[in-house]
């Protein structure tokens, strides 16, 4: 178990950077996209070491200081419940059976912590910021459960391993391929999840400054921000595991969640925004829908 | 734990000295975050600075909604009275270590508003400031080759505007009360 922990400790310190990089990658694709250079793609580690060298000289009280924590530990717990290759010992992470439905609940936990905390800090945005994002992840969380039902239910198992397991035996075995409107019901979702341009009323930077973290300086801020990177890529090899068949190997594993990365990025960059009854609307009717043909189709086909 | 304490009371001496220090100032000087506050006829040049057309995000800088956040703070062209009383509480409200660019000639000497009855003249009786740039009003080129400046600067560890600020506090404090007269907001910011 201690070695478990260890290797596990690795994998986290791995996810960070992983997620910090891609995180500077899509500046710079955003960059050229928009025909200028942009910032070297190591920006985001500069960031992260310049906010956790700040000083702070900001309290707001006890939940304040706990929210950047609380954020971090939903990204590191989420990721440490996903396995990135299955079957190896070393970085399989701290999955086991039935971790499909603890890692859903884990993935809701940073953000209410931080809704928490973003409550507590007192300016007048965060509670903005907070009740959207809570009011769009009601959205877009209801096409996400619907298609990873109809993944339970097919495989008849609730752990990621076990959907992996089920998809293993070439390229056409991928649930992306077998359950295709499951596959854009749940990849929409992760446009929400991944607060993507059309979905992205939480931070809203043109309307409500930043929303919920204003006031987070420094230090709490570093934490913040990588424990949104580890939680991206989390995300993406949660999909990963889910749809694209899991990864046999470090390569395709990054291969695969590269792939996975660019999806809400391209969606992002040619985007504008949409306001937050918009948004709900979109993922109660559309998402849904398609999703819920899949679903049909089980019923009807078993 | 557990009370507000950015009223009311005054910050003790920050000082940075450490292994870090020279990665510090490195980190610093390509990761300058300005504050999106514009306070005067200046701001109109940050706009193409930080989009498109000159791309100030390829040195590492880009605007935030937030003081909180924020590295840099550009005063950007003239500075009524009214306007120095919310930039004070800005620039308060920034987290060290921060710093102060002045834009334009009237934060230098008053510029075409020297006789102004409520224009300030002269920025640095008010705060600490990093860098000028002259012009009027200075292209995005002349802002950016500012911002090189400061760069150097902090990486040399030079830019120490906000080390000054609170050594000298009564001092700046003093002056700021002499020409704000309704002083309505809390003693200190932070």
């Amino acid at each position: 178990m201690g070695v478990k922990i260890f290797y596990a400790f690795i994998a986290l310190i791995g996810g960070i950077a992983y997620g910090l990089l891609l995180g500077g990658i899509s500046r710079k694709i955003t960059a050229r996209m928009q025909n200028r250079r942009g910032p070297t793609v190591f920006q985001n580690f500069i960031d992260v070491w310049k906010l956790f060298r700040k000083k702070t000289a900001i309290s707001h009280g006890v939940m304040f200081y706990l929210a950047p924590i609380f954020r971090l530990l939903g990204g590191a717990g989420t990721f440490l419940l996903v396995p990135i290759v299955v079957g190896n010992f070393y970085l399989s992470n701290f999955s086991f059976g039935g971790d499909l439905i603890v890692i859903m609940y884990f993935m809701v936990m940073g953000c209410l912590g931080m809704a928490l905390g973003a409550a507590e800090s007192g300016h007048p945005h965060a509670p903005i910021g907070v009740t959207r994002g809570l009011a769009q992840m009601a959205g877009q969380e209801l096409p996400f459960i619907i298609s990873v039902v109809v993944l339970m239910i097919v495989d008849k198992t609730t752990s990621v391993e076990g959907i992996v397991m089920a998809q293993q035996g070439g390229i056409l075995h991928w649930h992306i391929f077998t359950y295709p409107f499951a596959a854009i019901a749940a990849f929409i979702s992760l446009l929400g999840m991944m607060t993507s341009y059309p979905f992205e009323i939480v931070m809203a930077p043109q309307e409500i400054a930043i929303g919920p973290p204003t006031e987070f300086s420094s230090t709490f801020l570093s934490y913040m921000f990588s424990g949104r990177s580890v939680f991206a890529v989390a995300k993406y090899v949660l999909f990963m595991d889910l749809f694209l068949g899991g990864a046999t190997n470090l390569l395709w594993a990054f291969l695969k969640t590269f792939l996975i990365f660019l999806w809400p990025l391209f969606i992002t960059d040619v985007f504008p925004r949409f306001k937050l009854e918009q948004s709900v609307s979109f993922f109660w009717t559309w998402p849904t829908l398609i999703g819920l043909i899949d679903l049909l189709r089980i019923y009807i086909v078993r | 734990m557990g009370k507000d304490k950015f009223l009311n009371e005054k910050p003790e001496k920050l000082t940075y000295s450490g292994v870090f220090k020279k990665i510090d100032n490195w980190a610093r000087a390509r990761s300058l975050w300005v504050v999106a506050y514009g306070t005067g006829c200046g701001a109109i040049e940050l706009r193409p600075t930080f989009t498109s057309r000159f791309d100030a995000e390829r040195f590492g800088m880009r605007m935030v909604g937030t003081p909180r956040q924020a590295d840099v703070i550009v005063v950007s062209g003239y500075l009524t009275v009214k306007t120095l009383k919310r930039v004070i509480r800005v620039y308060e409200q920034m987290q060290s270590p921060k710093y102060v660019v002045a834009l334009g000639a009237c934060p230098i000497n008053g510029g075409m508003y020297y006789d102004s009855y409520n224009a300030i003249n002269r920025l640095d009786l008010y705060l600490p400031v990093d860098i000028w740039v002259t012009g009027c009003m200075p292209r995005p080129e002349a802002i950016l080759a500012g911002f090189k400046r400061l760069q150097e600067l902090i990486d040399d560890g030079k830019a120490d505007g906000w080390k000054k600020y609170i050594e000298a506090l009564d001092w700046y404090r003093g002056n700021q009360r002499k020409i704000i007269k309704n002083w309505r907001m809390p003693n200190y910011n932070w």
